[in-house]
């Protein structure tokens, strides 16, 4: 029997062909990685292939590495097996990874969304037979809002927040959701501060993304100079030390795990804002659709129900366990 | 409905008391009175009565959202409130003209008594109109039970501000029965006519835990002790002829209670007494299991009247002649019932709690051992000084319940939980050996942090053996120091034991599974 494209093992997703691996959980001899997110590029491998925007991203996380990067669409060939990155929508230099050989192509998202956020190059989707898809918001009840509308929410809340000399904190993940609220921000309302590791992510962003100007909170900066601005932070900081020297308070965090009621009181932030870099139930849905595959493997996420609900509407769809973390709920509140 | 909407989200997205409140007291400013009227009656617990099943608004949720049903259900599950998940899967934007709170629940009040199909028209039209979280309210509306995190005190407080009416008195007068549609904001709440309120409660007064350097501060000398007996808290009054009865809940339960109805006859009228209920039979206090068969039942037969007989064990009294003795010192109080209760015919369902006196904390502590053998959970302290005050107020009353009953249990069975605890398996399931298998005998919600709770679900989900719906049979590992205060035999239960209060009180990680508490050992704890 012939051997699949790409296999699910103990290291990852595994394409025996090419003897090359695909956002491997262990340490491989080489591996082509989505996005920069911690459980999708991981240490230990000796060769990386990104895309050239992740490159940076990727070196600032995992130091000194040998890692080559590709632009989108460039077709790059080991042993015969044909592949190339496309955009996927998720943070600045993410990919979907495409596997052709022998006239079978497979798609990997990795994690992807397909709104535009404006700083990621936006999901374009590629036609494939068979599709490794995420799902981490894949029920019916996950359904974005426009991001415009988001963000201007956003501004109303910190416009309010400094009338009433009150600062506003800021929380997502370090990589991607910052710079995507920083990017929407209106200077004209205030300063923007930043914590350490959203200040030295963002710092690497800047090479090629344009974005209002920030300040790193250091131990010199005051709770007076602060006052009424935004800060920007990774949600860890709640209840830490560090978030008790920005003064009087009105913290914000953005996620797409806030549209549930129950995740909002456990957070206990003041403003929950539903915002997120995955896709939403209709964006899978659509994405699929548009890849015009016959087979789905669902990765991360609701996998189960979204696998069985795939199979009723035609497709054949499985689920496959792998170590990506997803952003779970509980994740969420913890990275 | 839009602005009562914004209010929950409101109340929803702080835990700031001091913002609640403020939330509240604009709203109760600037909504029109009908509308406050309806929050206040909303907020304290009175919706109008449910027009229509889940089951039927879960089907029509699916087919709007053109979804198997078995998905629909997978999300329920998931989001764990009906409300919200449906607030979310009929996804409208909601450009309709909402109608105000009092037109919408004058609708779902005159929707009762309509066909299945007018129903539904009504509710999917809603639906549709309304944006996410106006839907959400509209749901809650519908289905009762708004937990927002806003106590009853609380909105009282705002309400307070609002019409400038000290709290206590404002509470006093929204106690009872009363419902937006027999009376007005007006008359409620700035003209209660007292004809009208014959059978108005006062608010309850309610103890605290005791407190570690409670003793080291206090003087025995200066705290009357009784057992804390172990019923339901309800208040008695005898006014103008009638007999009314009302619990903890502020529902009125006088028809449950037939046998205290003769009281009427020899209570004088303007009688207000604090109390429990306890089953009492051939001079034996009965145990709490038995109270909970009178109150499970809607109709009360003979022959369970005989069976398990009720009486009121009395502790305090709140009016007298008509007056009210709230402000009186305890002491004056406990001596007019006392003097009261001398008078009663023997034969009556009335008890006296005793009122004890010690000189230092050695011999409470010494009667505190006692509560088995009294049929009590423990004592209450009240201070003989202290006034009858309204709702939990630190400093005159304190509870000193008995150390509870303890048994390792095993993990078996969970289920997620609901509200904050949304998408974490929270509700469990604990068994005790019984030969070579694990009999279930307690499920328990309570007891572990949040860090716990969080491991607790990640070993759940890697564990899961077998799936009904949702909950989920794990794999048997963890073992949990369970806690609970009473014990009973039982025949409703499978392990042949009923226990009250279970909950976790620390996780054995040092235990296996064959360590564990055997049913047997449960058993040899019954009284």
């Amino acid at each position: 029997m012939q051997m699949p494209l790409l296999e699910f093992t103990a290291k990852g997703i595994y394409c025996a062909q090419a003897d090359v691996y695909l956002d491997p959980w262990r340490g491989v001899e080489k591996a082509i990685i989505s996005h920069g997110h911690s459980d999708h590029a991981r240490w230990g491998s000796k060769q990386y292939i990104t895309h050239e925007l992740n490159v940076p991203i990727i070196k600032h996380r995992l130091g000194n590495i040998s890692v080559s990067g590709r632009k989108y669409s460039e077709t790059f060939t080991i042993n015969g097996v044909q592949f190339s990155l496309h955009p996927a929508g998720h943070v600045p230099g993410s990919a979907q990874i495409r596997v052709e050989y022998q006239g079978e192509i497979w798609v990997f998202t990795g994690d992807y969304k397909t709104q535009e956020d404006g700083i990621s190059t936006p999901f374009e989707p590629v036609k494939c037979h068979t599709f490794i898809t995420e799902c981490t918001f894949g029920l019916p009840v996950f359904k974005w809002d426009e991001p415009k509308q988001i963000h201007t929410n956003i501004n109303q809340w910190w416009a309010e927040n400094n009338t009433q000399k009150t600062t506003s904190l800021l929380m997502g993940y370090s990589l991607g959701k910052v710079q995507r609220l920083l990017k929407h921000l209106d200077p004209s309302i205030g300063k923007i501060y930043t914590h350490g590791a959203t200040e030295e992510m963002t710092e690497v962003l800047r090479n090629f993304i344009e974005f209002p100007s920030t300040q790193r909170i250091t131990r010199e900066t005051t709770k007076k100079e602060i006052e009424g601005n935004l800060v920007l932070a990774p949600p860890a900081v709640m209840g830490s030390a560090w978030i008790k020297k920005l003064g009087k308070l009105s913290t914000g965090y953005a996620s797409g795990w806030m549209a549930f009621r129950g995740a909002r009181r456990r957070r206990a932030v003041d403003r929950a804002f539903v915002l997120s870099d995955h896709a939403d139930w209709n964006g899978l849905l659509s994405a699929i659709k548009a890849t015009e595959c016959e087979n789905v493997i669902t990765t991360h996420g609701y996998t189960d129900l979204f696998a069985k609900y795939l199979r009723e509407n035609g497709w054949n769809a499985r689920t496959e366990k792998t170590q990506y973390e997803a952003e779970t709920l509980e994740t969420a509140a913890a990275e | 409905m839009k602005r009562f909407a914004q209010l929950i989200e409101q109340l929803d997205s702080t835990n700031k008391t001091n913002q609640k409140v403020a939330a509240l007291t604009r709203y109760f400013e600037v909504a029109p009175k009908e509308d406050a009227l309806w929050a206040v009656a909303l907020l304290s617990k009175r919706r109008p009565s449910r027009p229509v099943t889940t089951t039927l608004m879960r089907q029509w949720a699916a087919e709007i959202a053109q979804l198997p049903e078995w998905l629909f259900e997978e999300s329920y599950h998931i989001v764990g409130d009906l409300a919200e998940t449906i607030a979310l899967l009929v996804q409208e934007k909601g450009t309709g003209e909402a109608p105000t709170l009092t037109q919408c629940i004058e609708e779902i009040i005159a929707l009762k008594p309509k066909t299945e199909q007018e129903k539904k028209d009504y509710i999917t039209h809603r639906w549709k109109g309304l944006n996410n979280f106006e839907r959400f309210v509209f749901n809650k509306i519908l289905t009762g039970g708004f937990r927002i995190g806003v106590s009853q005190k609380l909105m009282t407080r705002a309400l307070s501000k609002a019409v400038a009416i000290e709290e206590n008195i404002l509470a006093h007068r929204l106690m009872g029965e009363w419902s937006p549609q027999t009376t007005t904001f007006e008359e409620l709440i700035f003209h209660p006519n007292p004809e009208d309120r014959i059978s108005q409660p006062y608010p309850f007064f309610l103890a605290y835990a005791m407190e570690d350097d409670f003793m080291a501060k206090e003087n025995p000398e200066n705290w009357h002790i009784e057992h804390k007996w172990d019923g339901m808290r309800a208040q008695l009054i005898v006014r103008a002829g009638k007999i009314f009865l009302w619990s903890r809940g502020e529902e009125l339960i006088t028809d449950k209670f037939p046998e205290l109805n003769v009281l009427a006859e020899f209570f004088p009228d303007g009688t207000v007494v604090d109390g429990e209920l306890i089953p009492y039979k051939e001079n034996l206090i009965g145990d709490f299991n038995a109270l909970q068969k009178r109150i499970g039942r809607k109709s009360v037969s003979q022959k369970l009247k005989q069976a398990i007989p009720i009486s009121i064990m009395l502790y305090d009294l709140l009016e007298w002649n008509g007056e009210d003795l709230r402000k009186e010192p305890l002491f004056k109080r406990q001596k007019l019932l006392a003097q009261f209760y001398a008078q009663l015919p023997p034969e009556l369902p009335v008890l006296l709690s005793e009122v004890l006196q010690f000189s230092n904390w050695e011999d409470v502590a010494k009667e505190r051992e006692r509560a088995q053998e009294k049929r009590s959970e423990g004592l209450m302290l009240k201070h003989r000084e202290s006034p009858y005050e309204v709702g939990r107020k630190k400093g005159a009353w304190w509870k000193w319940k008995s150390d509870p009953k303890t048994i390792d249990a095993v993990l078996t069975y969970a289920m997620r939980g609901h509200g904050r605890r949304t998408n974490l398996y929270t509700d469990y399931t604990f068994a005790l050996w019984q030969e070579n298998e694990l009999v279930t005998f307690a499920k328990a919600y309570s007891g572990l942090t949040d860090a716990e709770i969080k491991q607790v679900d990640q070993f759940v989900k890697q564990n899961t053996t077998d799936r009904f719906g949702p909950v989920r049979q794990v794999k048997p590992s963890l073992v949990f120091e369970i806690a609970f205060e009473g014990i009973a035999a039982s025949s409703r239960h499978k392990s042949g034991v009923a226990v009250r209060f279970p909950r976790i009180l620390r996780w054995r990680h040092d235990k296996k599974i064959n360590e564990a508490n055997s049913l047997d050992d449960l058993k040899k704890l019954l009284p």
